[in-house]
């Protein structure tokens, strides 16, 4: 955690989860967890956000919404699939409106397995998540040839 | 008069958890009209019983909804018992009991810092939370999980609840019930929740009947519609009484759920006096459902109903899931029409929207 100089924004999702681990992650703001000490705030604009929380699977229905708010979001940036829904499509694989984990539309980063998923696995999660864009934000800086942060 | 506008509102919003979406119809800052669209979160989940056992499904149904999930784990259970004509001991119908007044003071809790924050009442949303990380302790303790506990099967309970561990519940409960008459006294009294929600979305007595809403959305009409009057599991035995209010607004739905906080941790401790000993489940069950039934309990959001039919094998033919947010669309519907466009997140809290119920 010490190298992380930037205070990353998060953006949540509920793609077509059961509520479990989207209360998880609002778990993760309130203050027994408390993820805003480390700058994180949950924030509604995509443009505003780093990381990008997903939490249950992706259907046929909201495919386009995912699609869209990734391709708002502003470069770097992470996707961290929530629970085991977004990683696989969990319990609900075999169901009819169910086309399978995040990473059949979007590419997916970190995967935070768990039903519903534990609040301190989501934090350990966006910690990895952090890690990486540390990593993306210096390779974009490399490839623009930019101002050094 | 005004020129028409549409704003969309959702699926991705800042104020809902979950997607649902709403075209608004206004005329400057008034909304006239408001029309929902659903299907975001729709997994298809009930067609699910054709591939798993009856036993097996209701990890399925448990998983519904994550804030519910107990509820709906009983409610499934409670559809097969009666379709095979279990008789369940009456040890597992206290604990499923305790554990559904549990979710439902942690759905509450939830749903009242949600609104808090649907306010911009930043504070009291992390006050909320912080007490029901308190619940969900407990829950855990009890069951493992903290907000989906798989403790229900068909026929009873996986595992009982020590007496010892049902009494420090009980005592941890009265530890934090001062907190929570805190909360209660905070939404009903200070100014600020007063000034944003007295009179906002109001539906009469007449009105909420005829839309057909359900649970704390229709005790805030004064309607006392509850599923637990019925007395299934153990209410016929711990004197229950619904909670309503008479004003029909946002306070009231607001102040019912309040004061429900309250009278779930009195049926707590009701139910921890009264338990009785003996064992938790039927034991091995044989054969498969045969036949169809219907029941419903109370959610933390009103009544659900769930159909089973089976034909005797081990895989049911149709399950059917009727849930409190699809009955309290109608009611937003109406709610919402006449209200400022900024009161919007507020009004479509206060019927405790839970998309993952409602579409499955």
């Amino acid at each position: 955690m010490a190298n992380i100089t930037k205070s990353p924004w998060i953006i949540h999702y509920d793609g077509s989860s059961c509520n479990g681990c989207d209360i998880e992650v609002l778990a993760c703001l309130t203050p027994l967890y408390d993820i805003e000490r480390f700058g994180i705030i949950n924030t509604g604009n995509p443009k505003h956000a780093d990381i990008f929380l997903i939490t249950g699977g992706i259907n046929y229905q909201n495919v386009d919404i995912v699609k869209n708010t990734y391709e708002q979001m502003v470069d770097p940036k992470v996707v961290v699939a929530v629970g085991i829904c977004a990683t696989s499509g969990g319990v609900f694989r075999e169901c009819y409106n169910i086309m399978g984990g995040v990473n059949e539309v979007i590419p997916v980063d970190v995967y935070v397995p768990g039903c519903a998923v534990r609040p301190e696995a989501i934090i350990d999660g966006v910690v990895q998540a952090l890690g990486i864009l540390e990593e993306k934000r210096a390779q974009l800086e490399k490839e623009q040839g930019g101002a050094k942060k | 008069m005004g020129r028409q506008i549409v704003v969309p509102f959702g699926p991705q919003h800042p104020v809902l958890p979950e997607p649902i979406h709403l075209d608004l119809v206004l005329e400057d800052e008034v909304v006239v009209e408001a029309v929902p669209s659903i299907g975001y979160i729709h997994r298809g989940l009930e067609k699910l019983v054709e591939k798993r056992e009856y036993t097996d499904y209701i990890r399925i149904a448990e998983r519904i909804c994550g804030i519910c999930s107990f509820t709906h784990s009983v409610n499934y259970a409670e559809s097969v018992e009666k379709v095979m004509g279990l008789e369940v001991p009456a040890r597992a119908h206290y604990i499923r009991t305790i554990l559904m007044e549990y979710s439902r003071m942690h759905s509450h809790m939830l749903w009242l810092g949600l609104t808090a924050d649907a306010m911009g009442f930043e504070n009291l949303f992390m006050n909320s939370w912080r007490i029901r990380e308190a619940i969900l302790d407990d829950m855990e303790m009890a069951t493992g999980g903290r907000v989906i506990q798989g403790l229900c099967t068909v026929g009873g309970i996986r595992k009982d609840v020590p007496d010892e561990m049902l009494g420090q519940m009980s005592d941890h409960l009265k530890e934090i019930t001062p907190q929570m008459e805190e909360l209660c006294k905070i939404f009903s009294h200070d100014t600020s929740v007063r000034h944003r929600m007295r009179g906002l979305g109001v539906l009469t007595k007449e009105e909420m009947w005829e839309l057909g809403g359900v649970g704390p959305t229709a005790r805030g009409s004064n309607l006392p519609l509850d599923a637990r009057c019925t007395g299934y599991s153990a209410y016929d035995e711990l004197g229950f009484k619904p909670v309503v209010e008479k004003e029909g607004d946002c306070l009231a739905r607001c102040i019912v759920r309040a004061r429900e906080l309250m009278a779930a941790a009195d049926l707590v401790h009701a139910a921890v006096k009264k338990m009785p000993d003996g064992p938790v489940d039927v034991g091995k069950i044989k054969g498969g459902p045969d036949g169809e039934a219907f029941f419903f309990t109370e959610q933390p959001r009103g009544e659900v109903l769930h159909y089973v039919k089976g034909n005797g094998s081990k895989y049911l033919v149709r399950h059917r899931v009727r849930t409190p947010t699809f009955a309290n669309i109608p009611p937003l519907v109406k709610m919402l029409a006449g209200v400022d466009l900024a009161d919007v997140p507020v009004v479509v809290l206060t019927i405790d929207p839970c998309i993952g119920c409602m579409e499955r």
